[in-house]
């Protein structure tokens, strides 16, 4: 066995170059493979996070009120209650976009959302200075504010926001509170925020009609809260097309589903390429074959058993697969640590990839080496020998 | 000296009998071996002697194992290897026959040792008495100075008898040499016989195929072949008497 290993390994060193062509495809393939797994996964994992931090056990229902049949806060509020052990917390959530001024300073992309004093919870906020709405806010319609973090660096720079008053649509409203960073402070990102009473919102989105609400219910009975839902909205309007009732983890699942797609989608044309190396081994083999006649030849002539010959090219195959799967793993950690620091994503190169692809990288020399190494054990050595 | 000489056992070593070879050539039949009998016992100096296209090389091949008569009977130091397979003939070649061939057959990319030892290495043997074997036996044809070299770094004449000494290191019961000086200038030649006479006495039985006549006399008996079949069969001095 050592024999033929080392065998194997001095006509490989003896065609440098075409050993290294041959293995440039199961490199590729394999570098392919795990840069690809490696990214989506990474991919997969970031967008889960963000699912994570909005929290599993919420439960979003938005509705379409009609002219008959609608439901008011008030009502949802009694379906809270109803279902105490099921369903934890609730907030309407109003979702506006507007002009936000103060002084010479405005942002046009902040999202304003009316909220209850219970969103502190189901949107996993955190004060940084100050206070968040109270009921007494919301009840009274008070024109009062809570600010995330990139709204306070730009239209304050350092200054305390606390008691100062800023414009929303042209509306004063006056800073209760400041939220802790939860990004990056970025516009656009969710430091990017402003949160009201929804009682004040739906007058600054000149819409009175709250179509959404979002609840928080025990993490265990999720199932059951969004039936529970279900019925209840079932009782108000009789049509199951004018609700929705979605849950977070239903959406993760969806996201989860989506990127498992890509990733297979993604390997198997790396895959392909594998294969598509697997024949180039094939190919190299039945060369090498055909110009090794008579070393065959001699060596059956001196009593090498099929079996021998046939080892030593599966060897030959194998190993090249083995070392083009190798240095495929390299390339692909490598590439994979450059490539998802330049995006800026944390993607270490997964070692389940590594490991599939090696083996199969292996194993494919093998199978691929497999024919042509038949073809030389079987050959006559009387015409072996007589080759040039 | 002659056939006489040799103490001939109930036994032979070789035992050719009613060899056909048959070759389909489209409509044609070519006999290349037409009913070939022959006896060849331990410590002989036989040549086989033809013509190209006298049906030699059919016989060579036949009696080095390498191919497998149509018809007959070829019983080798007892065994009868007429009807073997593949991987049999492998192992009777490794352990019964030392070839040494026109083109030497050395492996270009492996030392002079690691060239010598590929007989030892598919009997099996270990690693560090292999490597002592290989050794004796280039010591025996005077190149264990240059085991490291490779084959290509060697005059054709010192690569034949690298040859020789891969033929000899398993201790083989024949030595076949097969056109052993067809690729020599006289003077080399003259060499690589005289080692095949010594091995000869020192009691080894070798076999020599071949076309040249003169070659063929230097053995002790000759078997002269024509069209498939023996047209001559005795002692060097008879065949001188007749060519």
């Amino acid at each position: 066995m050592l024999q033929t290993f080392r065998l194997a390994m001095k006509s490989l060193a003896g065609s440098k170059l075409r050993s290294f062509l041959t293995m440039l495809g199961i490199i590729i393939g394999v570098a392919a493979v795990i840069v690809l797994v490696s990214l989506m996964s990474g991919m997969t994992n970031y967008i889960t996070d963000s699912f994570s931090d909005l929290g599993t056990d919420q439960i979003s229902v938005s509705v379409t009120n009609t002219g008959t049949r609608s439901v008011t806060p008030d009502d949802m509020y009694e379906i809270l209650e109803d279902n105490s052990g099921l369903l934890l917390e609730l907030s309407p959530t109003v979702q506006t976009r507007g002009m936000v001024k103060r002084g010479a300073d405005s942002l046009s992309t902040t999202s304003m959302t009316g909220v209850s004093e219970g969103y502190l919870d189901i949107g996993a906020l955190e004060l940084s200075t100050g206070r968040f709405l109270t009921y007494s806010d919301i009840v009274s319609e008070q024109k009062v504010c809570v600010i995330g973090s990139y709204v306070a660096q730009e239209l304050f720079d350092g200054e305390d926001p606390l008691g100062q008053t800023i414009k929303l649509n042209g509306q004063p409203y006056t800073v209760v509170g400041t939220l802790a960073e939860k990004a990056d402070s970025e516009e656009g990102s969710s430091d990017d925020c402003i949160y009201l009473p929804y009682s004040s919102a739906t007058k600054l989105a000149m819409n009175s009609d709250i179509t959404s609400y979002t609840f928080i219910a025990n993490s265990e009975q999720m199932d059951l809260a969004k039936s529970v839902l279900e019925s209840e909205l079932y009782a108000v309007f009789l049509n199951e097309d004018l609700y929705t009732v979605t849950t977070l983890s239903e959406m993760l699942e969806m996201v989860e589903t989506i990127t498992g797609m890509m990733t297979a989608l993604l390997v198997g044309i790396a895959a392909i390429s594998l294969l598509v190396a697997g024949i180039g081994i094939m190919n190299i083999q039945l060369v090498s074959v055909t110009e090794r006649t008579r070393e065959i030849g001699i060596r059956k002539s001196l009593g090498a058993k099929q079996s021998v010959i046939l080892r030593q090219f599966i060897m030959e195959a194998g190993m090249q697969s083995s070392i083009g799967g190798i240095l495929g793993i390299i390339l692909g950690s490598v590439l994979t640590t450059v490539a998802s620091s330049l995006i800026g994503l944390d993607a270490p190169p997964s070692v389940q990839a590594i490991i599939v692809s090696f083996l199969v990288s292996a194993g494919i020399g093998i199978l691929f080496g497999y024919m042509p190494a038949k073809r030389a054990a079987r050959l006559n050595p009387i015409d072996a020998l007589r080759s040039e | 000296m002659g056939v006489s000489e040799v103490r001939r056992e109930a036994q032979p070593l070789i035992d050719l009998r009613d060899i056909y070879k048959i070759y389909q050539m489209g409509d044609m039949e070519v006999r290349a071996s037409d009913g070939i009998s022959l006896k060849i016992w331990k410590g002989e100096f036989v040549s086989i002697v033809g013509k190209s296209g006298s049906g030699k090389s059919t016989m060579m091949n036949i009696i080095g194992c390498l191919d497998v008569p149509t018809s007959g009977e070829y019983i080798l130091d007892g065994e009868d290897v007429s009807e073997m397979e593949d991987d049999e003939l492998a192992e009777i070649r490794n352990k019964t026959i030392g070839f040494v061939f026109q083109q030497y057959n050395l492996l270009p990319r492996q030392t002079l040792l690691e060239n010598v030892e590929l007989p030892l290495i598919y009997a099996g043997v270990g690693r560090k008495e292999r490597q002592e074997r290989a050794m004796a036996s280039l010591e025996k044809v005077g190149l264990q100075d240059k085991w490291k070299y490779l084959p290509q770094q060697l005059s054709g004449g010192q690569q034949q008898r690298v040859s020789i000494a891969r033929a000899l290191v398993g201790n083989p019961s024949l030595i076949l040499a097969d056109e052993p000086t067809g690729a020599l200038d006289s003077r080399t030649s003259r060499d690589v016989l005289d080692f095949l006479k010594q091995l000869n006495e020192e009691g080894n039985t070798v076999v020599i195929i071949t076309h040249d006549t003169s070659i063929a006399m230097e053995a002790k008996r000759v078997v002269r072949i024509r069209d498939g079949k023996i047209t001559f069969d005795g002692d060097v001095k008879e065949y001188a008497a007749n060519v």
